[in-house]
Formats: structure tokens, sequence, C-alpha cells
């Protein structure tokens, strides 16, 4: 079992275990001394199994932001290749499948906002339905909701939530081709029938942000970013059915790794073959999800548009980017002087493309891809950019958040919800939740320093910081 | 042993539910009473309305996976929160009746949802000093 004595230092912010037992690649965790001193020790036994899998190119990586996770760790990255035997993994994808974060331009002034910001906390937080039992108006029948699960955000384009221009700024174009709807069970359905266009719970958000620092003056310009105005960010992911997907994926394949010969290091990393009727199924059933995650993103910010329409019409709300931190992606990477097409997992972290890559939209092409790092209520999150260096280090990855310094419970014996949103309020940050409790689990000490997590992935080159974003208001589901 | 208790352990961003009890039935029972406490205060919910729950599975640990997970699933799809479960297990075979109503925000204060119980610390065992102990991990 791989331990801290493991490590060796590769440079000041990545650090290496190199293969031994029955690990097939090295695993790399790219942090500074700090974050490495209080990571989790499971990261590193986790990313060393990870290592261990069939078909694994390159390395296994853990982020800045990495925590202990299902098998693969929160903050995980790997890619495989199906022509040597490469493996899919429902824990290396995540419950919450294709959850992920957008950034929405205002075009208007912080001040602006603030002058309202009572007004759009209320209309915002009576519009978007948010929490634990939260519907949404829209209750999608048997044809609709095939239809969705195969055109994810497009699908809610053309059903009249947003715009067209918004699908260039998501990635994969706002939808995943290779979804296979028959593959959705009829639970996952049934979990999301009611479920669009909702936020969901624990820290899934949206918020009314103020850019605070440009770091990158051009890269800002590129991304439509200036310091003063106002941006809108909505975190949350595929609800009840990527959940359920998620579920049934991960028992499926605990059952048949041992079929399949599979040797697993711990029973939570199981995976199955690319090439294979569960592999298949999953990466069919999977890309539904992510289809449904984005169209979820995709209609949120619909009502986010029609409730701003109404209280500063002069705000626009033009997409800046989409990401999804839980996803395995089919993509080309160039490796060992070779172009290989890989699946590339990442489990609690975002894909950082670097400039140039044909995957990104012409506008950003030439800075490389915005990648949006969702903090606490009470801090803040960045916009950094994808790198050249960021593809060869991690397969073009960076962090995903801040990730929890504390558990739910110990944050809930220590604050009190009310009197988080009271403190939050005298910083001029409005809170709209329906649970306190959920908020003191949520409450921004409970997380680790998300400055911290984008310095070192910064310093360690996955992607260059552009500008950090502060809450104005909060909706909490 | 002759009465069941549930508690939550930590698991940085998720949360560990781990039941005990005199029976594997009742340490099951008490793992549900974990895994309905994440989302809401016990004490809040009454027990108006019954859901019968089945599952089978081919040992005792994916046997809680799945019963948690079926939990869970009634809770999404029925918009409603436990407080009590009965359950009886014989043979593989998962017979369970879970009590509760339907989710009213204002007075049940829900907390967090919860997305699916996993395999992580997952461990179903005879206790040394009598009894059933049956834990896991759910990702909220």
């Amino acid at each position: 079992m791989p331990t801290r004595e493991h490590l060796h230092r590769r440079d000041a912010n990545a650090w290496v275990i190199e293969p031994h037992g029955a690990m097939r690649v090295p695993a790399v965790i790219y942090a500074d001394d700090e974050l490495m001193a209080r990571m989790d020790d499971k990261v590193f036994e986790q990313t060393a199994n990870v290592a261990t899998l069939p078909g694994i190119v390159g390395a296994a990586y853990a982020m800045p932001d990495a925590h202990w996770g299902y098998g693969f760790p929160i903050g995980g990255v790997a890619a495989f290749d199906p022509d040597e035997g490469g493996v899919i993994s429902a824990g290396g994808v995540g419950f919450d499948i294709s959850c992920g974060v957008r950034t929405l331009l205002t075009g208007v002034a912080a001040d602006e906002v603030a002058a309202v910001r009572e007004r759009l906390a209320d209309a915002l937080f009576e519009t978007i339905p948010a929490g634990v039992g939260s519907t949404g108006d829209i209750v999608l029948g048997d044809d609709d909701m095939d239809a969705m699960l195969a055109g994810g955000a497009r699908w809610a384009v053309e059903r009249g939530w947003g715009e067209a221009a918004d699908l260039a700024r998501i990635e994969d174009g706002g939808r995943l081709a290779h979804a296979r709807t028959e593959c959705v069970s009829a639970r996952a359905r049934k979990r999301q029938r009611k479920e669009m266009g909702t936020l969901g719970s624990g820290n899934h958000y949206l918020e009314v942000q103020r850019v605070a620092d440009v770091f990158e003056p051009a890269a800002a310009e590129a991304f439509g970013l200036r310091a003063g105005d106002a941006v809108v960010s909505i975190h949350c992911g595929s609800r009840g059915l990527g959940h359920q997907i998620g579920t049934e994926a991960l028992r499926e394949m605990v059952v048949s790794a041992k079929e399949s010969g599979i040797r697993l290091p711990e029973r939570e990393l199981a995976c199955a073959p690319i090439d294979s009727p569960v592999g298949r199924d999953y990466l069919g059933a999977m890309a539904a999800a992510a289809n449904c995650a984005l169209a979820n993103r995709q209609i949120i910010t619909a009502l986010a548009r029609r409730v701003f329409a109404d209280v500063l019409p002069r705000a626009r709300l033009e997409l800046l980017y989409d990401v999804s931190h839980n996803t395995c992606k089919i993509e080309d990477h160039e490796v060992d002087g070779r172009r290989r097409r890989l699946f590339v997992h990442r489990k609690g972290a975002t894909r950082a493309f670097g400039p140039g890559h044909p995957d990104l939209p012409e506008a950003l092409r030439e800075v490389g891809q915005p990648v949006l790092i969702g903090g606490t209520m009470g801090t803040a999150s960045y916009i950094l950019r994808g790198t050249e260096d960021g593809m060869a280090r991690a397969f073009g990855s960076a962090c995903h958040g801040a990730g929890r310094d504390m558990s739910r419970r110990a944050a809930r014996k220590r604050w009190q919800g009310r009197a988080v949103v009271d403190d939050l309020a005298a910083r001029g940050i409005l809170i709209r939740s329906p649970s306190f409790r959920g908020v003191a689990e949520e409450a921004p000490g409970a997380y680790k320093d998300v400055g911290a997590v984008v310095g070192a992935a910064d310093a360690a080159g996955l992607a260059r910081t552009v500008a950090r974003i502060e809450p104005m208001i909060c909706i909490k589901g | 042993m002759t009465e069941g208790h549930w508690e939550h352990f930590e698991h940085g961003a998720d949360v560990g539910v781990r039941g005990t009890g005199p029976t594997l039935a009742a340490a099951f029972e008490q793992a549900a009473q974990a895994l309905a406490a994440i989302v809401v205060e016990p004490h809040r919910v009454a027990a108006a309305t019954t859901v019968a729950i089945r599952c089978a599975a081919p040992d005792e640990e994916l046997l809680l996976v799945d019963w948690l997970n079926a939990v869970i699933y009634e809770m999404a799809t029925r918009n409603l929160v436990f407080a009590d479960f009965r359950v009886t297990i014989a043979d593989g075979d998962l017979t369970a009746t879970a009590f509760g109503e339907p989710l009213d925000r204002a007075r049940h204060r829900p907390a967090v949802e919860t997305k699916g119980a996993t395999f992580t610390e997952l461990r179903v065992a005879r206790l040394d000093e009598g009894g059933w102990l049956a834990q896991c991990v759910v990702d909220v």
C-alpha cells in the first residue's frame, strides 16, 4: 500500500510514486508543499491503485484539490487505451455524472447589480428550484426524456431554453453524440421526471459574482471579463438520473470485474473493459447522463435570464463557457510522439485544453479553454485558462474546486446556518437557501483555501489564472 | 447486544452511515435510519405512510448497498422522508417496510440529498461483543 514514503518530489509542485507492485504506470500528484502536507493519505493510495488498471496510459494523476474518493480519488485523472485492454470506471466518473460549472457574462457593472441585489436574490430564489425535494415546472414524458438524453443542451435550446450561440460555448457543442438512450434504465428515468431545471443540494449553487481581480488582461479580454463587472455562475449536474446510472453501473462493474478477470486492489475501483458489453453500455448511459447535465444547466441558464430580463434588463447573460468535472471523454492525445484515441476520466477534475486545440470555439482558441473553478459562498471562485504544458502534464486537466477540509457533521456542529447567513450578509453576500442546516454544512470555513489550490495548479503549469471572482448573491441548494 | 444504534462517521466530502443491532436485519434497519438522518433530523418525521421495499444480492455487503440505494430511490421518486424501518432478511432476500411521510420543506428542514450508497468503507460483519454491524459511505 503506497504511503508518503513512496513519494518523491519531481519539481516544486509535482510528486511521483514510481511504479511498484501491480502499478503499470507512475502516480503523479500535483500540489505545493502545504497542500501536500494536508492531503489525505488515501489520495496517494487511490492514485497508485488507479495506476494498476489495465490499459492505463502515461500516469495516474491527482490534482491539487484531490481528496479521498470512491476507488478513484476526487481530483483524479486517468486515460485508457481501448486497444490495450483499457477500462472504463463508474467510480472514475462519479455519481453526479457531468457535474460542472458554467459562467455567464452579464455585461453590466457589479455596482449596478448591487443596487438591485435584494430583489434579484429573491427573484432568483423564487424562480430556480433549489434544495432537497425541489421540482421544476418541466415534467418529461417518455418521448421528451429520450430527446433530452440524446440531445443535451441542443435539445434544451431547440425547446426554447437558451440561444443557439450558447452551444459553441459548451464542451462537445452541448451534446455527447455517443449517448445511447436505450442504456438508461427505467429507474434512472423515473428519478429525473420532475428534476429538469433544478439545482439540487449540497455544494451546488447559482451565484452572482463580481470580477474582483484580473491577472492576465489579454486572456480576460478574450473571455469578456472586466474587473468590476458582474458574472453569473451555475454549479450543478445530472440530478437523479445521473445518480441512478452511477449507482447501477458501479454495482454491475463490481460484479462483472471478477468475471472479466480484472484484478482490483479494492472493490470500489470497479471497472469494465471499454470494449465489452458492460463497458459499452455504461459509456452510452454515461453520455446520456452527461447530456442530461448539459440540458439541466441550459434550462437553469434560461431561468436566470428571465429573472435578469425582469430585474435588470440591461444585463445580457452571455455564456462564457460550460465545463464538466465528472466525466470520461473520448479524446485524441499525443503520447510518446504518437496520436492516440484515449478515454480520459476526470473525477473532480476540469478539462483544460491549451491554446490552439481544435475542440475550442474560434473566439477562445488562441487563448486556451476557460477553466471554471468553483469556490465557496464566502470566499472566491477563479477562472483559469488551459495551457500547452498542461496538455502534456495531465492530458489537459486541472483542479475543479476548493475541496472540503471538514466533514458535514463537523461543520454542522461548528456553525449555525442562520449565523453563517447573517455573517455573509454583513459582508455584502446575500444567501438564499431553503435549508439553514444545509448552509451550516456548506459553511465557507469547511472548505480548503481555494486560492491555494488554484495557485498550485497554476504553479504546476496545468492552467494559468485569469481572474478571481467574489460572490455577491448565492442561491444555495 | 439488545438494542439497535445508528451513527454517522466522517468521510471527507461525504457521510458514512453505520448501524448496529442484535441481528443482521436490525443492523440494516439502523443503517437506513442513519441514511434517512442525513436528509432530515429523525424527530421531525412522522410515520404516516408506509412503502414496501424488496431487494436481493449474492452477499451481505452487496445487499446493504442495494438496500440503502433502494431507500434513496424511494425517497427521491416519491418525495418522502423516512422515520423508521422494519427489515427481514432470509437467504439473501430482503423484505422491508419504510415508515415516513411526504417531504414538507418548511417543517422537515431537509439538509442535503443523498445520491447513492457506495462501496467505500463498506462492511457487514458480526461484532465480537455480539450482534451485527452494517456500514458504508453515502455520496451526497
